[in-house]
């Protein structure tokens, strides 16, 4: 197929919305076509090497399957591509831009989507789009309480989870009070990653869920005039923890994983993870003793979905879509739920799978850290992504640049 | 008689030049063309920082200062680079002073020459792990003597004072700083002047101090400036050992430009111009403190005093000061190399439980691509390095040309003026060009830095060599371009291999021009070791800072051996008498 | 092979210092000698014909090779050939890659050009050195080789800038016998700088001062 047809077809993607299932077959088939060839610069996170090889292996799938050659740029923040696509639209790149499929959610999502910097809506002309749970899973379309509205294709679910080692610690805190007034008795054996870190601010809005008088504003945007006083027993409550912190809160870790070397180190005693198979894949890695296990609150630990989208300007959109649906396999579904491999949760429905694809899952040991489903407890739903930002900002200005 | 050869005389010779009239006009072209490629993206970038940080109406320049953190990064900035570049400076001294000439210096050198091969970024990984508080030294000293069973709560790295940063940077300084001095030596005929002085009753380091530091520190200026303008503007080094409650100046300029709001780059660029003139500042006080310490120095030779009994105490000093640094950095990159090769590794085990290779196993596919990529950017940027060096040190060998002070000033430019003031403003201006990320442009950019190191090290055996040998195959019949190729080149084979090594080093270990002309897209083994460093995986680090370690040090093992190998029929090409 | 090496009024001038002033003309096979005490010039004249003169001097008048102005040449056109106090051969060249870098290309075809250099080498006692590295060499077989590989190029005349003062004093009337001998056989004209007299009255032939007096010896 022509280049030049190719592009234009899927310019007009959004448009066929009224095809029958056999047109977008056909559709997709020519799709497929032009992705033959193409080389997908897929913008990741590049810090966890588990999510590295996992990112290999869909690429080796992806060469195998579909001819799609997959490079992960890897990077040290997914703003890093964000800024990028935004710098090549102030530039006047509209075609051929660098980034062609973005690991991404919550702010950044909302920040992209807003300012135009995403192609879609795409993911309802994925083929394996039927099988995602949107109805058991609403975190697959709801992104920071932001619909996705099918700018962003969802690829793996994550909850929080706590991590702590029984050999040091038989008996963990189960509530959120419990938790403080252990650190408190036991100084440098807890901390958090230092926000603006996705995780250390998932710590913070999972902080607010307990100490708000009413959560459910949290899935509002963020009011001014009220802030201050909603967030006020935030503050007390971490400046009750703070000194009680690892090196008395005058260090964070960075991120996820530098907070997962330190449980792996002996330097704290609980850690947690947006992740509940980390702990066993870290045993199985031989990075974590297997005395370790996993924990939640009382009263559930928020869950989101993490995506990946397009941007506007994607240079190999075609490949990019092709990864997109590919992530959706129940294949690679599986394997990324596999403790061994990454221990992520999937969002495709069971139920709607063929009973080979199901046998997968079911084939799946779970790991020796992990809940089963049951245990896992309620999930949150991710607040407003205004509030992330926010309280982000004034944690910086607050605990960020000491005096 | 005199000997003849020592009167101006007598030595009519131009430096190996044989007149050929209407020759070399390309060669003529090679030291503006050079002096431009270091001079222009320094230029361009600078530019490229500068309209950014005040349109908008200074935007950029306003929120730059509601920035709580500013006051304390930029003191971090200021502070770990002094400080840094001071100690630096006084323990190579020191060590010069106390051992310069004997047996023990030989050893010194010897033992922290091929520590300047090691990456920034390398260094500090490694140290990280040895000085962490869950690091090696804690694990070989407990539970037995330090009763610990679990790593102790005590704040060493990224520590708010910038105390590991300015330990990691001194490690890295003092064998630049060292090899410097020790290139310098030789021209200002060290030995005589300190036996001169021993002999009139001086202690060794009275002698030194009053006969030779003045000039040699003329000669050690410009390499000093380059470290503290480094120390106060490294981001690699910094992400790992600096603080982070705020980070350096230099390190939250690199994240304003990850982040996703332009207003943030208007920031970043103000930031990056304050950085500059904290630059400028810094070297301004450093100048001003080398008059007084100049007059004083005057002052106190009048006086004469010998002080020789500051000489033990100094050697103990010296070799103290050795010790730890090379300890501590072949301590910390042997660490890194065992957690590359490690099992379960749990506190307070002072070696794993067990040894494995699944690391380097899995990580092997992804580890040969980033290691052909780091090699074919560094082989690229050194090969233009060599030939604009030598097409500039040959124009000014036939040509009768002769290096200025300033065109040598400008060749440091690069090295003077911080990576993080112009890298921003090169890599918004190369965007629409769309020339970034591509190792190319990475090349090209790592070429600016590379270059002067290679001139540096390249310079002095070139116009070191015997111009007679020119005159020799001259009046045989011998044109310029033979003489070239087959005579200068082959005997400048050693030199030419060890600059090569050098380029390669000085590209494997750039961090922050691969990061932001790289655009994210090339990776090489020294943005990979960094961006996994706050990941904490050490298995992984330990990885891919050995192979950042092992590369450079190949290249010089081969600047070494080749040449032995090469003249092993050859005496004195090997250096024998 | 024959000619003659003249100097039309040769003056050179550093400043408002005139150092060497030499009208001289030295036929094929014969040996003049420019003595003088250290910094007299001596060595500023050579470096004049051989066209190395650095900038700084000032020469007027004219070189001449069998007739031929080389005044202008650059220094590889001028045929003039040149020995050095020290041996000065390319360390990293074998013996007999020294010789072959001098032998003109038109000696052509790997075999005579070998032949060649073995046969100098025979003829100067150095049979079956051609592998050698020069620096194994004894101090006056390299002197032997430094003078073949000049004589090879088959210069029109021959400089020898006091090649035999760093040598031991046994070896030298050696040397300078050998050195001598090999200047006549080529035929060309020779010029010696030095300030020994023992070499000058070796030299046979006409001595001067490098302002142009004639020196008794």
């Amino acid at each position: 197929m022509h280049r030049r047809t190719a592009l234009q077809l899927l310019a007009s993607l959004p448009a066929f919305a009224g095809l029958s299932t056999k047109a977008l077959a056909a559709e997709w088939d020519g799709i497929l076509s032009e992705a033959r060839g193409q080389t997908v610069y897929w913008h990741a996170w590049g810090g966890d090497p588990k999510i590295n090889d996992f990112i290999t292996w869909i690429g080796e799938k992806a060469q195998e399957r579909y001819g799609v050659t997959l490079e992960h740029v890897k990077l040290a923040a997914t703003s890093d591509a964000v800024a990028r696509v935004l710098a090549e639209q102030q530039a006047g790149q509209t075609e051929g831009g660098a980034v062609d499929l973005i690991w991404i959610n919550g702010e950044n999502f909302a920040a992209m989507k807003s300012q135009g910097l995403l192609y879609g809506s795409f993911t309802e002309y994925l083929p394996n789009w039927p099988l995602v749970d949107v109805a058991g899973k609403p975190a697959t379309v709801t992104d920071f309480t932001l619909p996705t509205e099918g700018f962003e294709s969802p690829w793996a679910m994550a909850q929080l989870v706590f991590e702590h080692d029984t050999a040091r610690l038989p008996q963990p805190p189960q509530s959120l009070d419990a938790l403080a007034e252990w650190a408190i008795a036991n100084p440098g054996r807890f901390t958090y990653p230092q926000p603006p870190d996705y995780l250390g601010t998932t710590f913070l809005k999972q902080v607010l869920y307990g100490v708000m008088e009413d959560p459910s504003l949290l899935q509002s945007p963020v009011d001014e005039a009220a802030y201050d006083a909603q967030v006020a027993p935030l503050w007390a409550f971490l400046d009750r923890l703070h000194p009680a912190l690892w090196r008395q809160a005058k260090a964070f870790p960075q991120n996820e994983p530098a907070l997962g070397q330190l449980l792996a180190d002996g330097e704290i005693d609980i850690s947690f993870a947006f992740n509940p198979g980390r702990a066993s894949a870290e045993i199985a890695a031989g990075n974590l003793p297997d005395t370790v296990r996993t924990f939640v609150l009382q009263g559930g630990t928020i869950g989101n979905a993490s995506f990946v989208a397009i941007p506007f300007n994607a240079a190999h959109r075609a490949g990019a879509l092709v990864i997109a649906n590919l992530l959706l396999d129940p294949e690679v579904q599986a394997r990324a739920q596999d403790p061994a491999v990454l221990g992520f949760q999937t969002v495709l429905d069971l139920q709607a799978l063929a009973p080979e694809d199901r046998a997968r899952f079911d084939a799946l040991e779970l790991g020796i850290a992990t809940l089963s489903p049951a245990d896992l407890g309620p999930v949150l739903l991710e607040p407003h992504a205004s509030w992330m930002t926010r309280i982000a900002q004034d944690w910086t200005a607050r605990y960020g640049v000491a005096q | 008689m005199d000997d003849p050869h020592r009167t101006g005389l007598d030595r009519p010779l131009r430096g190996g030049a044989v007149r050929q009239a209407g020759r070399g006009s390309l060669l003529r072209l090679a030291p503006p063309l050079t002096l431009a490629l270091m001079i222009l993206p320094v230029l361009a970038g600078l530019a490229g920082t500068v309209i950014p940080a005040f349109r908008n109406a200074g935007a950029g320049v306003a929120s730059l200062f509601a920035w709580p953190g500013l006051p304390r990064a930029a003191a971090l900035s200021l502070g770990t680079g002094l400080a840094s570049t001071l100690i630096a400076l006084a323990l190579t001294l020191l060590i010069l002073a106390a051992f310069a000439g004997t047996p023990t210096f030989a050893r010194i050198r010897r033992s922290l020459a091929p520590l300047l091969s090691v990456p920034h970024a390398a260094a500090a990984l490694g140290l990280a792990f040895l000085i962490a508080p869950s690091g090696w030294i804690a694990r070989l000293l407990s539970p037995e003597v330090t009763g610990w069973q679990s790593p102790p709560d005590l704040l060493i790295l990224n520590d708010p004072w910038g105390l590991s940063l300015t330990l990691g940077l001194i490690t890295k300084e003092l064998p630049f700083l060292l090899l410097m001095a020790l290139a310098a030596l030789p021209q200002l005929d060290a030995d005589r002047r300190l036996t001169t002085a021993a002999s009139l009753g001086y202690g060794r380091i009275a002698g030194f101090t009053f006969t030779l530091l003045p000039d040699l520190y003329r000669q050690l200026r410009l390499p000093t400036y380059a470290v503290l303008a480094y120390g106060m503007t490294t981001v690699d080094m910094a992400l790992i050992l600096g603080p982070t409650l705020p980070p350096t100046l230099a390190t939250q300029i690199t994240l304003w430009m990850g982040e996703a709001s332009l207003t943030m780059r208007d920031t970043a660029a103000a930031a990056a111009l304050l950085q500059l003139a904290l630059a400028i500042s810094a070297i301004t006080i450093w100048r001003i403190t080398e008059i007084l310490v100049q007059n004083l120095l005057v002052r106190a030779a009048f006086q004469a005093p010998r002080l020789p009994n500051l000489d033990r105490p100094a050697a103990a000093a010296a070799r103290a000061a050795s010790l730890v640094i090379t300890g501590s950095l072949t301590l910390g990159l042997a660490g890194l190399a065992l957690w590359s090769v490690a099992g379960l590794w749990q506190f307070p085990d002072a070696v794993p439980q067990s040894l494995t290779l699944r690391t380097w196993v899995s990580a092997a596919p992804a580890l040969g691509q980033t290691t052909a990529t780091t090699l074919a950017i560094a082989a690229t940027a050194t090969l233009a390095a060599l030939i604009l060096t030598l097409a500039c040190l040959q124009a000014e060998a036939t040509l009768n040309l002769t290096p200025t002070t300033r065109a040598l000033t400008l060749l440091y430019l690069p090295l003077l003026i911080p990576q993080i003031a112009f890298l921003p403003g090169l890599q918004m201006l190369t965007l629409p060009l769309g020339i970034d990320g591509t190792p190319a442009a990475v090349a090209a950019i790592h070429l600016v830095f590379v270059l002067p190191y290679v001139f540096l090290s390249l310079s002095g055996p070139f116009r070191a060599w015997d111009s007679r040998i020119a005159t020799a195959a001259a009046t045989l019949g011998a044109s310029e371009t033979r003489i070239f190729w087959r005579l200068r080149l082959p005997m400048l084979a050693g030199p030419l291999l060890t600059s090569a090594a050098v380029g390669m080093a000085v590209s494997i270990g750039q961090y922050l021009p691969t990061l932001l002309i790289g655009g994210g897209r090339v990776e090489t083994l020294t943005t990979e070791a960094v961006a996994l460093s706050s990941g904490g995986n050490r298995r992984l680090i330990g990885a891919y800072a050995a192979l950042q370690l092992l590369l450079p040090a190949l290249a010089f093992g081969l600047a070494i051996a080749a040449p032995l190998l090469l003249w092993r029929n050859r005496r004195l090409m090997r250096g024998l008498a | 092979m024959t000619g003659t090496l003249t100097l039309d009024h040769l003056t050179i001038t550093l400043g408002p210092r005139r150092l060497v002033a030499l009208t001289l003309s030295i036929k094929a096979g014969e040996v003049a000698t420019i003595m003088g005490p250290s910094g007299s010039g001596k060595s500023t004249a050579l470096a004049a014909i051989t066209g190395t003169l650095a900038a700084e001097f000032t020469r007027t008048g004219r070189i001449l090779l069998n007739g031929k102005d080389i005044s202008e040449e650059p220094t590889r056109r001028r045929g003039i050939g040149l020995m050095f106090q020290d041996p000065v051969l390319f360390p990293h060249l074998s013996v007999g890659g020294n010789l072959a870098f001098a032998l003109p290309t038109h000696v052509r075809g790997r075999a005579a050009r070998q032949a060649r250099i073995e046969e100098a080498l025979a003829s100067a006692g150095l049979k079956g050195h051609a592998d050698r590295d020069p620096a194994t060499l004894s101090g006056g077989q390299k002197a032997r080789v430094a003078l073949l590989r000049t004589l090879l190029a088959e210069p029109s005349a021959l400089l020898l800038d006091e090649p035999f003062s760093r040598l031991d004093a046994d070896l030298r009337a050696q040397i300078r016998a050998f050195t001598f001998d090999r200047a006549r056989q080529a035929g060309i004209p020779t010029l010696l700088v030095t300030h020994d007299a023992e070499d000058a009255r070796a030299a046979g032939g006409p001595v001067l001062s490098p302002l142009g007096e004639t020196l008794p010896l």
